[in-house]
């Protein structure tokens, strides 16, 4: 009898505990859709904020975020992907220097997203931009040792490489060792096996990859607090060496920075359901590119 | 054995780290013939098939001894060129394989990573090799379509055809029929007949019945080792030791 009880117990515990993962999601996106909802709308999306963030849109903080991730990807994804081919199909699995980049992807992944954003400070703006700008102008102008989109994106990419490498790495051995071995016994050489065979039929896995890391990106602030994001700009940057507006960053400033905090209140809903928007959106359509694939090689 | 000597192996030894998987193996194959190799499961038949074209090389721990002599070079030594070797001597897989690429582009597949990129020539190559693998008349319409929604049979013989676009003069094929059915088999069978005529043919197969019919020489592998070798009418009649013949009475195997 007691064992029954017990047995009842721990299905209810387990049930409980299954549930409030689901409130909390449910909580999550009811609250910030019911807050934000009446202020959506097409201006929202296409405006400036105005009179000190309590009205107008968040455009420049959509675009800044669009612009993020896509100077990201562009150089995180060729590299991931360069990566993860030489791992999954050149690497000797047992060398130490193997052995190596694998745990330094996986320390990668592990380190704290702030740690990036100092990383980003140190290296890119100071050591990089400070050089630059020795070189181009002896330190006449300060362009480059600035906060600005492209140390913010590199430093971005930095980031989320691991999640690029690893789903990159997944996509290439998920390619049948039958592809590989008939192209070579028609005397291809490994290089064209992996670029006329391997990589076609790879590349919806390595979408998939771009697409987690966009939305990995898209919702991160701390690696960017000191490398280029900007509290509020009059315009959109129209080069990389400018600095950008952000939604992550951007509702953190309404929500703690606002001369009338009360006022913004809508505003951070509606900045917030967008944010979230974008992330599922991506996460979502990542998901099924990789449902696609894996009924594809059943 | 009055014929030309294709390929030649010389206490050909191969060993999976620690395991000796063949055991100095020599053997003359002579050209424009078929050869089958049968023998039991594990005995390292396809293993000495994947020698002839170093497709072992692709495995971690593989490590060879002896020599094969392909038209009396030793495809072994320093400076032998796979990629070369392996446009001479093509290989045909148990599970047939076609890219998930157009028929067409299947084909084309070879002479195009060896830089024929000329159309005419490409529908040249790929139409004369659908017709030496007995394929062309049934999807000559179709060669804009999937390799993969061919039936099994039509799939082997396609890959048969991929192999002949690159112009091998060796063909080897590991079991080819053994996930085909009856008629796919027989298809296949018929069509290897023919090819002897241009390719030198080695089969590993594991149908006694399909090596009697489709081969003038035969081995039989066991455990690692070459037991017998021989035109096959006469290992097939009058087998000189007696595990050949208990294996081909389907005593053991």
């Amino acid at each position: 009898m007691r064992k029954k009880i017990l047995g009842y117990v721990f299905i209810l515990s387990t049930a409980l505990s299954a549930f409030l993962v689901l409130a909390a999601i449910v909580v999550i996106i009811g609250k910030i859709t019911a807050g934000g909802w009446d202020k959506l709308s097409l201006e929202f999306l296409t405006a400036a904020p105005k009179e000190g963030m309590t009205a107008g849109g968040i455009f420049p903080a959509i675009i800044g975020t669009v612009l993020l991730v896509s100077i990201m990807s562009l150089a995180g994804v060729p590299i991931g992907t360069i990566t993860a081919i030489y791992l999954s199909e050149y690497a000797d699995q047992g060398s130490i220097l193997t052995k190596m980049i694998r745990f330094a992807v996986n320390t990668l992944a592990g380190v704290p997203a702030i740690v990036f954003g100092l990383f980003g400070l140190g290296f890119f703006i100071h050591f990089v931009g400070g050089g630059m700008d020795k070189i181009f102008s002896g330190n006449s102008e300060l362009r480059w040792s600035q906060p600005n989109l492209l140390w913010a994106s590199l430093t971005m990419a930095l980031l989320t490489l691991p999640v690029v490498i690893v789903s990159v790495e997944e996509a290439l051995r998920s390619i049948p060792v039958d592809y590989r071995e008939a192209s070579l016994a028609l005397g291809a050489t490994k290089f064209q096996t992996i670029v006329h065979v391997v990589l076609p039929n790879a590349y919806p896995g390595i979408l998939t990859g771009a697409i987690l890391a966009v939305g990995r990106g898209a919702g991160e602030v701390a690696p960017i607090l000191f490398t280029g994001v900007a509290y509020y700009l009059p315009h959109l940057p129209s080069s990389l060496s400018d600095q950008f507006m952000q939604l992550g960053y951007h509702l953190y400033v309404m929500a703690t920075q606002s001369s009338d905090v009360e006022a913004t209140i809508g505003i951070q809903y509606a900045t917030a359901f967008v944010l979230l928007a974008v992330t599922f959106l991506l996460n979502f359509s990542a998901i099924f590119i990789r449902y696609r694939i894996r009924a594809r090689l059943r | 054995m009055n014929n030309v000597t294709k390929i030649e192996t010389h206490d050909l030894s191969l060993f999976y780290g620690q395991k000796q998987a063949l055991k100095k193996i020599s053997v003359a194959i002579p050209a424009f013939r078929v050869t089958a190799l049968i023998g039991p499961s594990g005995c390292g038949k396809s293993t000495f098939l994947r020698t002839l074209n170093r497709m072992n090389d692709l495995i971690d721990n593989v490590r060879t001894e002896g020599t094969v002599l392909i038209d009396d070079v030793n495809i072994y030594q320093n400076g032998i060129d796979k990629v070369e070797l392996r446009k001479k001597v093509g290989m045909i897989f148990q599970k047939s394989n076609p890219f998930p690429k157009s028929i067409y582009d299947n084909v084309a597949y070879g002479p195009r990573i060896n830089g024929i990129h000329d159309k005419k020539i490409l529908d040249e190559i790929v139409e004369q090799s659908l017709r030496r693998a007995a394929l062309w008349e049934e999807i000559k319409d179709d060669l804009r379509k999937s390799g993969l929604a061919l039936s099994g049979g039509q799939q082997q013989r396609l890959c048969i055809a991929r192999a002949l676009a690159v112009n091998p003069e060796v063909l080897l094929m590991d079991e080819p029929a053994s996930a085909l059915d009856p008629l796919a088999t027989s298809k296949v069978e018929e069509l290897i007949y023919e090819l002897k005529e241009k390719y030198t043919i080695v089969i590993v197969t594991h149908n006694m019945q399909q090596a009697a019919r489709v081969s003038d020489y035969t081995a039989f592998f066991y455990i690692g080792e070459l037991v017998e070798y021989g035109e096959t009418k006469q290992i097939f009649t009058t087998p000189g030791k007696k595990q050949t013949e208990d294996y081909i009475t389907g005593r053991f195997g």
